[in-house]
């Protein structure tokens, strides 16, 4: 049985320019255990969907569809309930370390607060117990650290105390937010290995929001990719990865450089795969592909019609009229 | 052989902390002598993660900052520390193209004033043949030509970021400084802005110190790769050199981080994560900077404590590295084999 459940979730924000239909009936499940990859551009919808998970949009966002966890919905849950969700049974890693912790608080008062309101702990108790979380997420001498402030740590300092904070009362569900993108590729690869060994030994599932496919490839078990608000494909990460099928997947695969594309047969150079065009604005909601004015596959169906979500292959799923990768084609 | 485009010995940025009102006698030492040179259309990568001085060194080149020793000479020309007004006419000769698209464009200029300003400045065109020559700029960085009446805000991150190197390149200059020139864009939007990079500099054959912390990237457009670390350069190579046999530790644990896109490659391979954070570049560890985090400190101590490594060309091929373990006849050294590396 899935642990949380997401069923046409839609947000639209009110603007000075009109409403904006930032995530447009998106659905997903997440397993027990499971790290489940979002991925997409900047504007594609991904940090709003994670975001209403818990809530945590401004008055200005619209919240429609269904967030099912533990028995509740958390979109109808009332205010009280989610204040005992958040941080205890579902919490959220941010992408920037620096603006998410508070800079005059000592990280372990800020650590020591989930543990003091969820968990009922003595200030003494939670201090302990503090020290144990930043050790566990590789902070050496966590006792000495307990007493820091933010601005005393690094970038991957502070992020690990982010997580510590997350994981602070064993949630069953991670949202995490781009949660190395501001860090440098050395800090990164402690951060994933650290992601990975609490799902080990917490059992933590993580929905991780990211735009990098390197991290999704490395860390990641279902992916979905985004477009424009809407779910372009889902599929197992080895499946998406072999064979995508979305032609704006096969685009972001290509447009990565790695180093096959450095050198051609030919000694010459191969060029990195480009996306033309823009993203679309997302004024209206979409009444044909919203990928079709950038795809080479697109035709008069794909510019009159939303393609729904159909699978194609073994556990794999795609809104595309034209779906199919060009290495099963031939 | 043909002068260097660029030829930087010794450079060397100390700032003090506190500034002048609060002196507080401690120094950050940003970067602490660097040397590298660059040929005729040539293209270096300068890879560091934040805080290595990779910028700074950039910065140095462009006359934005005072260097605090060594010398950069331009092609013939020593520019280090040549007034403003030297400067000048020397500016045609290097441009840069700046992270931010955002704030690297003057928001009241029209994008065509913008790419024109540097042929209005050098009095190179004027009236009718400068507007003939930004409209040709525009369609070489693949703008339709109607976008020079726009102003900045009207574009999007890619467009802007085309408008910067339509600017730098409106000079044809010799060398082009490109810090960080894709970071701030979406990946489909970087590789376009890549795929222009590498075109343009065939065609108008441009030297090119290309500044970043992305190791793919730097893979797919430089010749040759400096790996800077704590101010200093750790090792310098061709692209295959330090990409196929990366030798100094620093250099192949960097590697090893990287995630590449293809998830049975990427689980399969072994990444050696370091212990601990960058130092402080206040105050920056005796000897070997790098000392402090690699796997194989307890095999060069402690050489490595007292005496700074050279960046030396052990084999004679070109391949520079600043590593105590690195000699003649001896074993390149390998952080796998460390025990004490943590692995994954």
């Amino acid at each position: 049985m899935p642990l949380l459940e997401v069923e046409e979730l839609s947000v639209r924000f009110q603007t000075d320019d009109g409403p904006v239909h930032a995530v447009d009936k998106v659905s997903f499940e997440l397993d027990p255990r499971e790290v489940l990859a979002i991925v997409g551009e900047s504007g594609c919808g991904k940090s709003v969907t994670a975001m209403s998970l818990l809530r945590l949009l401004p008055e200005s966002a619209t919240i429609t569809g269904g967030v099912r966890f533990d028995g509740d919905d958390l979109l109808a849950a009332p205010e009280s309930r989610m204040r005992d969700i958040r941080g205890n049974e579902i919490s959220f890693i941010f992408q920037e370390p620096m603006t998410s912790l508070n800079p005059v608080f000592t990280v372990g008062r800020q650590v020591g607060e989930v543990l003091r309101r969820h968990q009922g702990l003595s200030k003494r108790a939670a201090r302990e117990r503090t020290s144990d979380l930043l050790d566990l997420v590789g902070i050496p001498a966590p006792e000495r650290r307990v007493d820091e402030y933010p601005h005393e740590l690094s970038g991957g300092m502070r992020q690990r105390v982010m997580i510590a904070m997350a994981v602070a009362c064993e949630p069953q569900v991670l949202i995490a937010d781009e949660p190395t993108t501001a860090l440098d590729v050395t800090i990164q690869a402690g951060i994933l290995d650290l992601m990975r060994e609490l799902r080990e030994r917490l059992g933590t599932a993580i929905v991780l929001i990211t735009h990098d496919l390197g991290v999704v490839a490395d860390v990641a078990d279902r992916v979905v990719v985004m477009y424009a608000g809407r779910k372009a494909e889902e599929a197992p990460v080895s499946e998406l990865f072999a064979h995508p099928q979305h032609p704006y997947t096969i685009g972001l695969l290509g447009a990565i450089p790695r180093p096959e594309t450095g050198e051609g047969v030919d000694g010459r150079r191969r060029r990195l795969q480009e996306i033309p065009g823009l993203v679309p604005s997302l004024s209206e909601p979409a009444d044909h592909c919203p990928f079709a004015p950038r795809c080479a596959r697109a035709d008069d169906r794909s510019r009159s019609e939303v393609p729904q979500l159909e699978i194609v292959r073994p556990d794999h799923r795609v809104a595309c009229f034209h779906p199919g990768s060009e290495a099963d084609a031939e | 052989m043909s002068t260097a485009a660029l030829a930087v010995e010794g450079l060397k940025k100390h700032f003090p902390v506190g500034g002048k009102l609060r002196p507080g006698g401690e120094v950050v030492y940003a970067v602490d002598g660097v040397s590298f040179s660059i040929a005729p259309g040539e293209v270096l990568g300068l890879v560091g993660e934040s805080g290595s001085g990779k910028s700074t060194v950039g910065n140095c080149i462009m006359r934005l900052l005072e260097p605090t020793d060594g010398s950069i000479k331009l092609g013939e020309t020593d520019i280090t520390h040549i007034s403003r007004r030297a400067m000048r006419p020397l500016r045609r000769e290097l441009h840069m193209v700046f992270q931010d698209p955002y704030s690297s464009l003057n928001p009241r200029m029209t994008t065509g004033q913008i790419v024109g300003e540097p042929l209005r400045l050098h009095g190179i065109a004027d009236g009718k043949d400068r507007d003939g020559q930004v409209a040709e700029l525009f369609d070489k960085v693949g703008l339709r030509a109607e976008l020079r009446h726009r102003y900045p805000h009207e574009l999007s991150g890619g467009q802007r970021q085309r408008i910067g190197l339509a600017r730098a390149l409106s000079v044809r200059p010799r060398l082009l400084i490109a810090d960080e020139p894709v970071s701030a864009l979406d990946v489909s939007v970087q590789a376009a802005i890549l795929n222009l990079l590498r075109d343009l500099q065939e065609e108008m054959g441009f030297a090119c110190l290309f500044i970043t912390h992305d190791l793919a990237t730097v893979e797919y457009f430089c010749d040759r790769v400096a790996v800077m670390y704590l101010g200093k350069i750790m090792e310098i190579g061709t692209r295959e050199q330090v990409f196929s046999a990366p030798t100094h530790p620093y250099t192949q644990a960097l590697l090893s981080a990287v995630v590449v896109p293809d998830p049975e490659r990427q689980r399969s391979r072994r990444r050696i994560v370091l212990e601990g954070d960058i130092p402080s570049p206040v105050d920056p560890p005796s000897g070997c900077v790098f000392r402090t985090r690699c796997p194989l400190e307890h095999e060069s101590a402690p050489e490595s404590t007292d005496v700074e490594p050279q960046l030396d060309d052990v084999n004679g091929d070109g391949h520079l590295v600043a590593c105590h373990l690195v000699r003649q006849g001896a074993p390149a050294p390998d952080i796998t084999r460390s025990a004490a590396a943590s692995s994954s």
